[in-house]
């Protein structure tokens, strides 16, 4: 048991300079799940989620936990906190938490953590000393990841520490002015006393403010209050975003040391190990510093990337073999059909269960059966896998991108047998995610070739190896039963399927009302990795439920909007959300002379979204052409921001709906780059129209991931309306090669 | 010895000629606006111009500038820091997400309005369709260019709402 000093929940400081430092710290010693050891390990270790920081010259600076990979979080989260504060928003600005707190208190403030998600307000708990959110409701929710950023550390932590803050300004105003505390207004980083005429700037009161004492639990704004919450405010970081001076992690230089280059590959399939490398050609080739055979991969390390990667491409390796090496799709299907069939109508690890669905189906007046498959999809983005690093002096110093700079450092840490206070993580921009960064491999294998050759080392990936070496969304097959009583009410749902991973309940059906349900896991294993894959489960499931419900309903003959609308009768927020995305498609109008229309519906990270696709087959092959996208998210901070996330996550879900397949031969992934993985371009990308619902203020869901799940099977039903062709396997554009 | 301009400014570089432009301006030159995505000229993000012409520099060897003129996203704003028109267009649409690949984008948009001040939405896409954003800014990206350019919003998906 740890021990609760003062030392370990210093809740606010005095930095060099006057400066009002408030922090919400989190509980050490609790249990976090899976990652609690990666994120604090030992005594005294201490979590400092968020802080803002106020200078003597009046400005704020808040301090984001969460990495900017072009879900705006650093703008979003520094509103919240603003606005709570009655900051002036020209004097505030953001700044990426360090993956050390040595900047602020040394000794107190120990890690930070990256992201977590949960609906929260429970989990928050006055304690000794401050505000500490407590840890071990968190659990596995912190395996989720993303989407987390607003509703938990927005909601329960930016905002409390900006309206503390603001209390401790007014403290120590009301202290020095010698009037009451509850006279003071506080407006644009101003205290002001009406009744003496005095005022000060927060700058005035920022070092008094620190010696007194923090809220435990300060009021929050209502949403008739906010000023900055609910604005569509500019992104702080897209000026640098236009001009070329924002540094990605692939950006990294080290100040006065002359970088060497790195590329490398790993065996083509999982688990193989590299056993003998043909170097002769590389190395002769211009440039070339060290060639490794780390084991596991295969490294180059030059004066230059295209010089290193050059020289790889040269190298062959011979690997040893593995249990999969015959494996292709074929045999990964025969297996997740075994597992299936064996686990039948009733069979499996059951994860919701009402009524008697297979007996009801066994008594159905019309069954409808069906099969759905979804393939392994890679996560692509744009800045290839990359990682700089630097040992020296038995310390480990890395410049990357990454969702999780603590795991990074402890998994650096590990991999060099030092400890994880000699690693300094730093954290540049990420050129997107989508869930990838969740991992360290990258990290680990710089780190690796940097220990090993002494250079400070820039590895880069190659986009092949980026494909090839990706933790991957697994591929998934699904099959459901459903079965309509003589009256035509759908009375039963079956549904078993080989793959469950995050986030809990991505697979429920339990928003239609049917009298007799039956879900359940089949586990089949796979030898690829699993990755969180931007809305992970639901990427696959919302494919499954969704177009299978457009089947139902096309079986009992009522349109799709109306059918799923008389199964939401529990489920109001869902039925509002639907009547939203209808009404603004113009559902039950004709269609534009040519197109087709689709319908979806699902909830993803607390946030209902529903969606409508236009569609085309000109020439014999879909094209979406509109989109509209309707959601509740409880309330939305930042509609622009919202707004955008809703669009991205539209298109990178149609990008895999329509192309998005990694296949397998030989154990082997196939494709290597987006010449044989395709992307969504311009030419195919649909208008968006997105509207939102603000139905609850105090629970929030949240936005990076929920507008992908509903896109699929909603250009699916569209294709059926289209064509009477119902896809029951991605991605749409086998089906019309 | 390749004798080049990059961004107005005279240069004389000692590498080897095969060497992608990509990399001389990344490692060489430490410019590292211009990224790198694909290697093969798949995805635009690193997209520059050679001469005016927008090139994927991953895929164009430093021989191929040798006696010609390379701007890069650093060059693109005016010689006083003035920003691109498009620049300041993506800016108003809040287009960049990430921002990986906006480099690429920008340096395509600005070499599509230099030879079509008015693009139609069909020139448009036959401009922009080689560059790649994950993040799914193709929306914006279209908006901000037609704002640049002076041409008003087309109606919106929104527009058939009712």
């Amino acid at each position: 048991m740890n021990k609760w000093t003062r030392r370990g929940f210093i809740g606010t400081g005095v930095l060099a300079g006057g400066a009002l430092v408030v922090g919400v710290a989190v509980r050490p010693g609790n249990q976090v799940g899976k990652l609690r050891g990666d994120v604090a390990t030992g005594e005294g270790d201490q979590l400092v989620n968020a802080w803002v920081k106020i200078g003597r010259d009046n400005t704020v600076t808040a301090i984001v936990p969460h990495c900017e990979m072009g879900q705006g979080v650093h703008t979003s989260l520094a509103q919240m906190l603003a606005d709570e504060l009655d900051a002036d928003w020209s004097k505030v600005t953001a700044m990426q938490a360090p993956a050390d707190g040595f900047y602020v208190v040394p000794d107190a403030v120990r890690e930070f953590i990256a992201t977590w998600s949960l609906d929260a307000p429970r989990w928050i708990e006055p304690t000794y000393n401050g505000l500490f959110t407590k840890v071990s409701q968190l659990g596995d929710a912190l395996v989720t990841g993303g989407s987390s950023s607003v509703r938990a550390t927005g909601q329960h932590t930016m905002r409390i520490a900006g309206a503390a803050a603001r209390q401790m300004l007014i403290a120590a105003a009301a202290r020095k002015w010698g009037v009451p505390a509850d006279e003071i207004v506080t407006e644009n980083s101003m205290l002001t006393h009406k009744a003496s005429g005095k005022a000060g700037t927060y700058g005035d009161f920022a070092e008094a403010a620190s010696h007194e004492t923090m809220p435990q639990l300060p009021p929050l704004k209502d949403v008739s209050q906010f000023k900055l919450m609910e604005q569509g405010i500019q992104r702080l970081d897209i000026p640098a975003k236009v001009n070329g001076t924002a540094k990605f992690g692939i950006d990294a230089a080290i100040s006065g040391q002359q970088l060497k280059y790195a590329a490398v590959k790993a065996p083509p399939v999982p688990g193989a190990k590299v056993e003998t490398i043909k170097a002769d050609t590389a190395k002769t080739m211009p440039g070339v510093l060290q060639i490794l055979n780390m084991g596991d991969f295969v490294a180059v390390v030059a004066d230059g990337y295209w010089q290193a990667q050059q020289a790889l491409n040269t190298i062959e390796a011979h690997y040893s073999t593995t249990a999969n090496d015959g494996l292709d799709d074929a045999g990964l299907r025969a297996r997740y059909a075994k597992a299936l069939d064996a686990a039948g109508d009733k069979g499996g690890k059951v994860l919701a269960a009402k009524g008697d669905a297979a007996g009801a189906f066994n008594g159905a007046a019309k069954k409808v059966t069906a099969e759905y498959q979804a393939p392994f999809l890679a996560h692509t983005a744009m800045e290839p896998m990359n990682c700089t690093a630097w040992v020296h002096d038995g310390r480990c110093e890395i410049w990357t991108s990454t969702q999780v700079p603590l795991m990074a450092r402890s998994a650096v840490a590990k991999a060099l047998g030092i400890g994880a206070g000699d690693v300094t993580v730093n954290q540049l921009y990420l050129g997107g995610a989508f869930g990838r960064r969740l991992e360290s491999d990258y990290a680990v294998q710089a780190a690796r070739i940097a220990k090993a050759t002494g250079y400070p080392v820039k590895l880069v990936w190659s986009r092949e190896e980026d494909v090839r070496q990706d933790f991957y969304r697994p591929a998934d097959t699904s099959r459901f039963a459903a079965g309509f009583d003589a009256g035509g009410k759908l009375v039963s749902w079956n549904n078993v399927f080989t793959q469950l991973h995050d986030p809990a309940g991505a697979w429920d059906a339990s928003q239609y009302d049917i009298p007799n349900l039956s879900i359940r896991h089949a586990e089949a294993d796979m030898h690829l990795r699993f990755g969180s894959w931007r809305s992970v489960d639901h990427s696959q499931q919302a494919f499954f439920i969704e177009s299978f419900v457009d089947e139902l309903a096309h079986a009992a003959g009522q349109d799709p909007f109306e059918f799923r609308r008389g199964l939401l009768g529990k489920a109001p927020r869902h039925k509002v959300v639907l009547e939203k995305v209808a009404q603004m498609a113009g559902w039950g109008t004709p269609p534009p002379a040519g197109t087709t229309r689709g319908i979806a519906l699902v909830k993803a990270f607390g946030t209902i979204v529903g969606e409508v696709v236009e569609l085309s087959m000109s020439g014999g092959r879909p094209r979406v052409t509109k989109v509209w996208c309707s959601a509740d998210a409880g309330y939305v901070m930042n509609p622009d921001g919202f707004t955008a996330q809703m669009e991205g996550g539209i298109v990178f879900g149609l990008t895999a709906a329509l192309y998005g397949g990694i296949t397998l031969k030989d154990g082997a992934v196939v494709q290597g780059n987006f010449n044989d993985y395709p992307m969504v371009r311009m030419n195919e990308a649909p208008e968006i129209a997105v509207e939102f619902i603000n139905a609850d203020t105090k629970v929030l869901g949240g936005a990076g991931e929920p507008g992908l799940p509903p896109i699929a099977p909603a250009v699916c039903n569209a294709i059926f309306a289209a064509t009477g062709q119902r896809i029951r396997n991605l991605p749409i554009m086998g089906h019309f090669a | 010895m390749i004798q080049t301009k990059i961004n107005g400014q005279p240069r004389q570089i000692d590498i080897d000629p095969a060497t992608p432009i990509l990399w001389v301006v990344r490692e060489r030159l430490g410019m590292t606006g211009t990224k790198f995505g694909c290697g093969i000229a798949q995805c635009g993000a690193c997209t520059l111009h050679l001469d005016g012409k927008p090139i994927r520099s991953c895929s164009t060897p430093i021989s191929e500038a040798d006696g010609k003129a390379i701007t890069t996203i650093e060059g693109l704003a005016g010689p006083d820091g003035a920003l691109h028109p498009l620049q300041q267009a993506w800016i108003d649409a809040q287009v960049p997400q990430c921002g990986y690949c906006q480099s690429g984008q920008l340096m395509s948009a600005a070499a599509l309005l230099r030879d079509t001040p008015r693009p139609s939405d069909e020139q448009i896409d036959a401009a922009m369709s080689g560059n790649i954003c994950r993040c799914g800014t193709y929306g914006r990206i279209r908006k901000a260019i037609k704002a640049a350019a002076g041409i008003a919003a087309a109606p919106r998906a929104a527009s058939a709402e009712g």
